[in-house]
């Protein structure tokens, strides 16, 4: 019997079910009588629907039911967006197309039978006469005049224009001594790949007319909201559940087409239905991440000192605007582009656009990274045009140490940290002058080694919720939690929070050990099943600790209160001289004089003593509101080598030192930042969304896709410093996302580092090998049709 | 058309009926039930569906339920005796091998069938040993100390 304390590395409780095969996904839930639904989807584009003909899917063995987008139109509605921004174009986005497909893989019919290779069959069967229409892809090139039109409501197929600033960046480059440095960055699309795909099961009681929704999903307890808004479906009648889920990185954050189908068609076949995304499906109709071209420029002086940045971002949307879509490269996106450094001059603006491709939304980092990705490639940048070092002209222009709020010229307010601290001690794990000589020494030999440096802020825990509000937000972002101690002293807790790998059920537990002295193995924590417990918000934005956890640790603090109260009735002692630690109270200075806090739990139920006014049993919620956002930050180095004769990078070295607060429990925030580097690194060396102009996604399977695999990394060193957060009551930050938002520019950092010397300067995402032989040639070639000009001119 | 074929998995043999065109991974998990084993994907890519076959880590994505006709089959259901984990089970969870669970089945399998092979791997042939095998979640550091962790466990 174990009591756990804040900051052990508890050893997971999820995990035995889950070594032994006995986790519960969406397509382990197996109804009676549960049939099977198949969709089918558009092969272009953009196109008009002429006629659907279903005759032949219906003739199919085993087909039960075929339903076009006409055919349950009204019942639909549209799916929700979920941000609001000035004058924001939101076209109709039906869950089944009916007139017009807008992307590869826009659903137009669905199929349902009794199993799911019969539901495949009957789909291949439905003939859809489409007419094709001319399409467009790229979100610059979509604003354009003549190009095809997405959306008659979104002239030059513009969702939105956005802009953030502060100070006044025009002015500041009119002085004289201001050396400007322009770059045209493009931060890919992305294809985010959570191992376990997508998938639904809707069932259909209709004695009672009640719909449970099992889904794999980040925000049960929103879908469920978002399914009543849209379908007019009672919300007291609709249960949602995500049982074990494998994986979201923000591609589950949002209701989607399938959800609200499944749901329908249930009640439509009077059977339980299920769907399960192919991973083929998947890379066309789970939201993508990223997608920016962006047109920036960094400008400073020659000492180092960076006076501001500009910049003016197409941000590709999609064919149509997903839950959360307006949020992500707009305020996660233009609030950070002052990173860790002073940077008193920003002006940003963002063009939302709408293409004929799959919608884009949050992806790990959602905007963030994007945002340290053009700010740390941009400050390397401005270091190579002025001949400095990298690491001298960030430490130049970084912001102090600082406690308790900074505001910035975005406008927020940082919470904590103390960057600079983050870089020292990176430099000195990683010894970089040492580094330095190894490169010069290297590079003799003919081997090609680069260093490259991101130093990263990013905005978590989602967070105030009157301020989000005020952005736009669609609902409220706080968070809930439920703990109910049970009268044998054991506990049960329902959390709003809802884990997809996360481990919640350990760290949760994990804090009510630790506040309460209930060993862990005593205490059962729910999640993701919307009749379970109150309302919550989800999973997303690294928000689960420092809101969640907040939220939980604000319940368990009721419970303490009360059962102090109620020991010290008890113990016939005033209350200031009882004591609580390790789960027993005690009266100070009398020995005997103790009860733990399993007894207390007994007598709040057995109510035969209670203090005057005090209420049996032992249940406290509490719903927690931050008064302002949680800021991880960091400094993360990593060491390449570059082949110069096939261009393959390959990662030598990566050294990350991340401030996330306190941490509740290492190991765990070891091994999301593990992850979140595997997934930027991916982003710089190997993963890339390819359409073709005509909207054929090219790289739409896992055999074109290209996913980081073990043999890419080797072992991450990692190190924290600890500045807690003042915006919640234990002072963590969330660690989720820092990984995926430093990785990227420090592996690019480090590829541009290697080949600089030959006269690279920049260079998109993904560094590949043919990109990264191609520069080297074209570097190596511009040298020498110099030589040959400065030959002939002399 | 169904073709009856007989599988032992996990020791105890069943005979059934099954469609020429059923892959091995639904076989195990639609007509017996056996939901560990997981899947990830549709090319053969991700590896959440290895199990073994007659001793041999295979993607059951691959194999047709028909090709496993006499068979020994063994999946994620079948390694633990009980509550008494094999070392590479108890590795994963020592070391924290695993976040969201969908690819361990996979990877404790093909990790197995790794270890069988050369018991003391080094790290770059643990790397390569798993590079068939997809995880989203763990950047595979932990995996990769999961399995040494369970080859020193076994030596």
């Amino acid at each position: 019997m174990a009591v756990t304390t804040f900051g052990e590395s508890v050893k997971r409780t999820e995990d035995p079910r889950l070594i032994t095969g006995r986790g519960k996904y969406v397509d382990d839930v197996r109804l009676t009588g549960m049939a099977h639904i198949a969709f089918v989807r558009s092969p272009y584009g953009h196109a008009n629907i002429k006629s659907v003909d279903t005759s032949a899917a219906m003739d199919s063995p085993g087909v039960i039911a075929v339903f076009t987008g006409v055919d349950l139109q009204e019942e639909l509605g549209g799916l929700p967006v979920g941000w609001m921004l000035p004058d924001l174009k939101q076209p109709a986005h039906p869950p089944l197309a009916f007139e017009t497909v807008r992307y590869t893989g826009d659903a137009v019919a669905v199929v349902v039978a009794d199993t799911a290779y019969q539901a495949q069959d009957g789909a291949a069967l439905v003939d859809v006469d489409y007419e094709v229409l001319p399409a467009v892809v790229n979100a610059e090139l979509a604003t354009k005049d003549g190009v095809p039109l997405l959306h008659k409501e979104a002239p030059n197929n513009l969702g939105f224009d956005w802009e953030v600033g502060g100070g006044d960046y025009d002015e500041a480059i009119k002085d004289p001594d201001v050396i400007i440095v322009k770059e045209r960055i493009v931060n890919q699309r992305l294809i985010p790949n959570s191992m376990e795909t997508r998938g639904v099961v809707a069932d259909y009681d209709a004695g009672k007319g009640n719909l449970t929704l099992y889904t794999s999903t980040q925000i049960p307890h929103l879908v469920k909201l978002l399914f009543s808004l849209v379908t007019g479906w009672p919300e007291q009648k609709v249960r949602v559940i995500a049982p074990d889920v494998g994986g979201g990185f923000g591609s589950k954050l949002y209701l989607y087409a399938e959800e609200v189908v499944a749901g329908i068609v249930a009640k439509h076949v009077q059977r339980p239905v299920k769907w399960i995304e192919s991973r083929s499906e998947a890379y066309v109709s789970t939201a993508h991440g990223r997608d920016h071209i962006c047109d920036v420029e960094i400008a400073g002086k020659k000492d180092g000192e960076i006076v501001g940045i500009k910049v003016d971002l197409y941000a590709n949307l999609g064919a149509y605007i997903s839950t959360f879509a307006p949020l992500i490269p707009t305020y996660l996106f233009g609030l950070m582009l002052g990173g860790v450094y002073k940077m008193p001059n920003i002006d940003c603006k963002v063009h939302g656009v709408f293409t004929n491709t799959t919608p884009v939304d949050a992806y790990r980092g959602a905007g963030r990274p994007e945002a340290a990705y053009l700010v740390e490639r941009m400050v390397s940048r401005f270091a190579q045009e002025i001949g400095r070092d990298p690491i001298v002209v960030r430490r130049k222009n970084m912001l102090q140490a600082h406690k308790n709020g900074r505001a910035v010229t975005t406008g927020v307010m940082y919470d904590s940290g103390d960057y600079k601290g983050n870089l020292n001690k990176a430099l000195e794990i990683f010894d970089y002058k040492a580094f330095r000589a190894e490169q010069r020494a290297a590079r003799r030999d003919g081997k090609l080694l680069g260093v490259g440096i991101a130093a990263y802020i990013e905005i978590c825990g989602m967070a105030p919720s009157a301020v989000a509000s005020s952005l736009g937000a669609g609902a409220g972002l706080w968070e809930s939690s439920n703990v109910r101690v049970h009268p044998t002293g054991k506990a049960t807790i329902y959390i709003g929070t809802s884990p997809h790998g996360q481990g919640h059920e350990t760290t949760m537990a994990q804090l009510v050990s630790s506040e309460l002295g209930i060993p862990i193995e005593d205490i059962e924590v729910l999640h993701g099943d919307t009749d379970m417990g109150q309302f919550g918000t989800g999973t997303f934005g690294s928000r689960s600790i420092a809101v969640g956890g907040a939220a939980l640790f604000n319940s368990l603090q009721k419970v303490k209160a009360k059962t102090h109260r109620l020991a010290s009735h008890l113990l016939e002692a005033d209350p200031k001289f009882v004591t609580f630690s390790n789960g027993t109270f005690a009266v100070e200075d009398i020995a005997d004089k103790t009860l733990t806090i399993q007894e207390v739990a007994g007598q709040a139920y057995a109510a035969a003593n209670l203090p005057p006014g005090m209420e049996p049993g032992l249940e406290e919620v509490s719903f927690f509101d931050p008064q302002n956002f949680a800021w991880p930050n960091g400094t993360h180095l990593c060491v390449v080598e570059v082949d110069q004769d096939t261009g393959k990078v390959e990662v030598q070295r990566y050294v990350a030192v991340d401030d996330f607060g306190n941490v509740l429990n290492p190991m765990i925030v070891d091994g999301m930042t593990h992850g979140g580097i595997a997934q930027g690194v991916g982003q710089a060396l190997s993963e890339a969304a390819v359409y073709t102009d005509d909207g054929q996604l090219l790289s739409g399977s896992l055999m074109d896709y290209a996913l980081p695999s073990a043999d890419m990394f080797p072992m991450l060193e990692l190190d924290r410093t600890v500045s807690p957060s003042p915006s919640n009551p234990i002072g963590v930050k969330g660690a989720g996302e820092a990984g995926t938002i430093a990785a990227s520019p420090a592996v690019m950092n480090a590829v541009i580092d290697a080949i600089a010397h030959l006269g690279v300067k920049h260079m998109d995402m993904p560094a590949t090998s043919e990109k990264v032989w191609r520069a080297i040639q074209g570097a190596k070639e511009a040298r020498r049709a110099a030589r040959a000009v400065a030959r002939g001119g002399s | 058309m169904s073709t009856e074929i007989s599988v032992t998995v996990n020791g105890t043999e069943h005979t059934r009926s099954v469609e020429p065109r059923l892959l091995l991974a639904h076989f195990l998990r639609d007509v017996l039930d056996l939901t560990g084993t997981h899947v990830g994907c549709d090319t053969s890519q991700c590896g959440a569906c290895t199990v073994h076959l007659n001793e041999e880590a295979v993607k059951s994505c691959t194999v047709f339920a028909v090709q496993a006709n006499g068979a020994e089959v063994t999946t994620i259901e079948g390694l633990a005796d009980g509550d008494s984990y094999t070392n590479v089970q108890q590795g994963f969870w020592d070391e924290h091998g695993l976040q969201c669970g969908f690819c361990t089945p996979g990877m404790i399998m093909v990790s197995e069938a790794l270890l069988k092979q050369n018991p003391d791997p080094s790290e770059s042939e643990i790397r390569a040993g798993i590079a068939g095998n997809y995880c989203r979640c763990t950047g595979y550091q932990n995996i990769v100390n999961a399995i040494g962790a369970a080859a020193k466990a076994g030596s």
